[in-house]
């Protein structure tokens, strides 16, 4: 019976200590680029390592109960008449509980911490937009706190492209340029049906839905060029429509967008 | 007491067609209309499957090259429906619902055998309508999921022809449900209690629950998409001032409770076949019943977790990601009660067994990517990406299909009286295990690493990647082969079943093989212990 | 074996079946009304979100009267309750006085048709004006129907509940039982319908 015992804690430890191992060690996540990726990649690893961790050890029960208590051909009759266990019931009911409710708490802590439960608002200095309604996004600067050094950009995506409209530059872009290490608003809204913008290196995503705009705050954190997807069904050549966003230097950002810049126009 | 049969109906039996024929008639019968279920339901299997195949191919290499891109549309539109309307929800619920229930709760046929046979017959013409689409103006376009303003900006013909056919496959639908809640509420065999019932009813009662609950929403939002398109209403269309994210509320509460509806039916099938397999009790029998009743409630209320990136606000995110998270704690009980079941059993490792343990492998991996979806910031990055589609495949192919073809293997001598040759079956089980893992594991790294879900054309660097998952595609269609070959020669020339080849207490064993027109020769026997394997011995000492 | 005796009475008198349950086609409709009803709670919660998140466009017109649509409550309330005296009257083998009130309650349906299409030509919005202007004609439309089918039914069950050769006596009186209840069914629909629509 000790004999038992010791072998189910060393299988255990055994699956813990590979779980771990291949949690830490394997990485399935492209580049870290924004402040948001790494808060993201430590949620994954977390969700990675319990994940494998239940995987690993119902594959082992299922496969070791399939060898082990195979029929064998000169048995004959059933297996033992165990027709349930309330304690082993009520153990299996709580510890997922409480690990479900753990993930749930530490999951919106990340969100938290990504800038989601933030008052979804957009800070235009240029616009009077602010009156308009914001539908959904994730947003990291609350009501009260109106940084004037973010940029501003609004978002128009269409079958099959996105525009950036840079207002304080009064200029259209196909290319998204954004300076290193500064908290970037998007302002987004759709032409025609919904798309979305994804950028994998940001672990961002929002739908760009046409009659509601949607926005999303990032900062870049690595300099790069990434790509843009349209992660929603947009049509026939939904799979090209992407573009790219650049992250540079400031120095480079301001060189591009002085030789973009329009004169305003006043009527 | 004797009961004799009703002298009525078996006169209407005596004009049903006999033979092969019965299965192209009308019939009332809740056997032929299980296998009429099954066989249709493989057919559109057939033509799905040849749907997923185009789409491998086209996404061999990163190029739009295989097909012209609306086409590709077209195709992963027609798969998604064909896969999820005509051969999951139909097979799962309506062929093993129908063969089983009057079986499981001691009756001669259903409650309502007209309504049944009404429902069946609704099938095939709407399928046919919706692969005949594709050859008028091209079928539906959008998705399965039909998202307006894209499936209203899309041509009409096939968008309509799509929405008539799934509302009349939802009808079918509904027709089912009700026919099984009347069954195993109402028509039970004098002394069978509640719990007496085999997992299998509850199952059903719980699905059952959910399509009357939740289809009749799809279909009212189908009619106003409906309207959108043919009489330029503006419900979804925000150019005349409509509000898309409603519509992505209302398709989803019918289409997550549609997840249940495919798998809470294969949860009650593998609860029929592991005990018997495993001669044991199944494990925790009252749990079990708790557990999915409480799916069926939590499924209710989960929906909008497949719209975190959508229009929908902060606390809403958060409130559906802990609904979620929590079916997990059902779901999580079911799978340890199943793996309790398997244990200290006198296991037989036959292809019935080996397709159920895949399915346990196959939806605890499925579970556990699902978990982590319901959490909106991981959500966030992998929406509407290749790891969803792994996710959801994990979840109905690796899941349902694989009880579909254990209960395949399981029922065969049942309703022919032949036995599956083994030996075909577990090369069978083989390639499918091994060629769906390596379709649709890969396909978790691509949605991570920036592969969107329905798309023609990718960046290259996924290449090979994509090739693997297209090779495990091409051992799925290979698999069918065996399966096939295995089927039809073992209908003329199989090993003879006996009535009972497992040595079965489900009721349906107790009868002959293939069971007669009204099920049992005299009275229906009353199975108060439907699992109760092992109990002679241990009263024996 | 009590129990089971009990429950075989229903169809006792349907001599030429020996194998008989529980009358189980009353518990079939409900079932089926609780998904017709869940159709409608599909339209209820769409139009209220529309109500909460989407504001009437600038110089659009969404108004509605009262008048009409309260006297359509009252007469499907009052067909309501003539629909149960034809049911009561049925059971005591009246079978023409049954007749009667079956043919008011159908009348009384006929004037909410009327009265409801008279509406629909009277308002200042047609059906794709705007938002609420379709919900409205889609939820009211359906309810129509489902008033159609019920006054069509009530209809065909009078004329089965004639004293000669009709299928519908006290014996057979699931008929009107099933139609009734669907009707009850509209009716409620209605008066939350009313509230949702008219006074919300």
């Amino acid at each position: 019976m000790l004999n038992k015992n010791i072998y189910l804690i060393l299988i255990i430890s055994l699956v813990f200590a590979i779980s771990f191992w291949i949690g830490f060690n394997v990485n399935l996540l492209p580049a870290e680029a924004s402040i948001n990726a790494p808060i993201y990649d430590e949620l994954f690893k977390i969700l990675f390592i319990i994940g494998l961790i239940i995987f690993i050890g119902m594959t082992i029960a299922v496969i070791y109960s399939l060898f082990k208590f195979r029929k064998r051909n000169d048995q004959i009759g059933d297996g033992i008449a165990l027709e349930g266990n309330l304690s082993l019931e009520i153990v299996w009911t709580i510890i997922p509980s409480i690990i479900v409710l753990l993930i749930g708490l530490y999951s919106y802590n990340i969100y938290d911490r990504m800038g989601g439960m933030k008052e979804l608002n957009h800070n235009h200095e240029m616009m009077s937009s602010n009156t308009e309604k914001i539908w959904a996004g994730i947003s990291q600067t609350s009501g009260n706190e109106i940084a004037k050094n973010n940029l501003s950009i609004e978002v128009s995506a269409m079958q099959f492209a996105f525009l950036f409209n840079y207002p304080k530059g009064n200029f259209i872009s196909g290319e998204l340029h954004v300076p290193v290490d500064q908290k970037v608003s998007m302002k987004m809204e759709s032409k025609d049906v919904i798309h979305a913008f994804w950028v994998p290196e940001f672990r961002i995503k929002q739908d760009i839905i046409p009659g509601q705009p949607t926005i999303l705050n990032f900062t870049p954190t690595k300099v790069g060029k990434y790509p843009i997807i349209c992660a929603e069904l947009c049509g026939p050549y939904h799979g090209g429509m992407r573009a790219s966003i650049i992250v540079e230097e400031e120095s480079d950002y301001n060189d591009w967008f002085n030789k973009n810049k329009k004169p305003e126009v006043n009527l | 007491m004797t009961i004799s049969i009703d002298p009525q109906k078996t006169n209407n039996e005596s004009l049903q067609p006999k033979g092969w024929l019965r299965y192209f008639s009308f019939s009332l019968d809740h056997k032929v209309i299980g296998i009429q279920y099954l066989v249709c339901g493989f057919l559109f299997y057939l033509i799905g499957g040849t749907l997923a195949s185009a789409i491998r191919i086209e996404l061999a290499s990163p190029m739009s090259d295989f097909m012209p891109r609306d086409v590709y549309n077209q195709v992963l539109t027609l798969h998604g429906t064909i896969m999820i309307f005509l051969w999951i929800v139909p097979v799962v619920n309506g062929a093993f619902g129908n063969y089983l229930i009057p079986f499981y709760v001691g009756a001669r046929d259903m409650a309502f055998p007209r309504l049944n046979a009404v429902a069946f017959w609704l099938i095939p013409p709407s399928g046919l309508m919706l692969v005949v689409s594709y050859f008028i103006e091209g079928a539906a376009q959008a998705g399965w999921t039909a998202y307006p303003p894209l499936s209203i900006t899309t041509p009409q013909s096939g968008q309509i022809i799509w929405i008539l056919s799934v509302l009349l496959l939802g009808g079918s639908s509904i027709f089912g449900g009700i026919n099984f809640i009347a069954t195993i509420i109402k028509l039970r065999r004098p002394g069978l209690k509640l719990m007496q019932l085999p997992m299998y009813c509850w199952a059903m009662l719980g699905t059952s629950l959910l399509v009357v609950l939740s289809t009749p929403v799809l279909a009212g939002t189908l009619i106003l998409l409906s309207f959108d398109i043919i009489a330029n209403t503006g419900f979804f269309n925000p150019v005349l001032g409509g509000n898309v994210v409603v519509y992505q509320h209302l398709f989803w509460f019918y289409s997550h409770p549609a997840v249940y509806i495919m798998v809470l039916p294969a949860f009650g099938l593998v609860s029929e076949i592991l005990p018997i397999h495993a001669r044991k009790p199944l494990f925790g029998y009252t749990t079990m019943v708790f557990s999915i009743m409480g799916i069926v409630v939590l499924g209710l209320v989960v929906w909008a977790h497949h719209m975190f990136t959508s229009g929908t606000p902060p606390w809403m995110r958060l409130f559906f990601t802990i609904a979620t998270a929590f079916i997990a704690v059902p779901t999580g009980i079911k799978f340890f009660n199943w793996v309790a079941t398997l244990w200290g059993g006198k296991i037989s490792i036959n292809s019935a067994m080996l397709f159920s343990c895949g399915f346990i492998i196959n939806f605890v991996f499925g579970g556990i990517t699902g978990v982590a979806l319901a959490q909106v910031p991981f959500d966030i990055h992998v929406h509407d990406t290749y790891f969803v589609v792994a996710h959801f495949h994990y979840i109905v192919y690796g899941g349902t299909v694989f009880i579909i073809f254990s209960s395949i293997y399981h029922w065969f001598p049942k309703v022919t009286g032949k036995m599956l040759n083994e030996k075909l079956g577990i090369l069978h089980f083989i390639i499918t295990f091994i060629g769906f893992n390596l379709c649709f594991a890969p396909q978790h790294w691509l949605g991570l690493n920036g592969m969107p879900r329905r798309v023609a054309e990718y960046d290259p660097q996924f290449q090979f990647v994509n090739q693997i998952s297209s090779l495990g595609a091409l051992l799925m269609a290979i698999s069918t082969i065996p399966f096939l070959i295995n089927v039809f020669i073992s209908a003329r020339n199989g090993k003879d079943a006996g009535d009972n080849p497992w040595n079965a207490l489900t009721p349906e064993w107790l009868t002959s093989s293939p069971p007669p027109v009204e099920n049992w020769e005299g009275e229906a026997p009353l199975v108060e212990e439907p699992y109760g394997y092992g109990k002679e011995i241990s009263e024996q000492k | 074996m009590t129990t089971l005796d009990s429950s075989k009475e229903i169809q006792k008198n349907n001599s030429e079946v020996n194998e008989t349950h529980e009358d189980f086609r009353m518990f079939g409709l409900i079932t089926f009304l609780i998904a017709d009803g869940m159709t409608f709670a599909g339209f209820f919660a769409a139009y209220l979100t529309y109500k909460a998140v989407n504001p009437l466009p600038d110089g659009a017109i969404y108004e509605l009267e009262l008048p009409i649509p309260t006297l359509n409550t009252i007469l499907l309330l009052v067909s309501s309750a003539t629909f149960h005296k034809a049911g009561k009257a049925l059971l005591k083998d009246k079978n023409s006085e049954s007749q009667k009130w079956l043919f008011f309650t159908a009348f009384l349906g006929i004037i909410f048709l009327i009265c409801q299409l008279f509406e629909y030509f009277h308002l200042p919005f047609g059906l794709t004006d705007n938002l609420f202007a379709s919900t409205f004609y889609a939820l009211t439309g359906f309810h129509g129907l489902h008033v159609t089918l019920g006054t069509l039914m009530i209809l065909i069950i009078s004329w089965q509940s004639r004293i000669k050769g009709g299928r519908l006596t006290s014996q057979n009186i699931f008929p009107l039982e099933a139609v009734e209840l669907y009707w009850h069914f509209v009716d409620g629909i209605w008066v939350i319908l009313f509230i949702i629509l008219y006074l919300l």
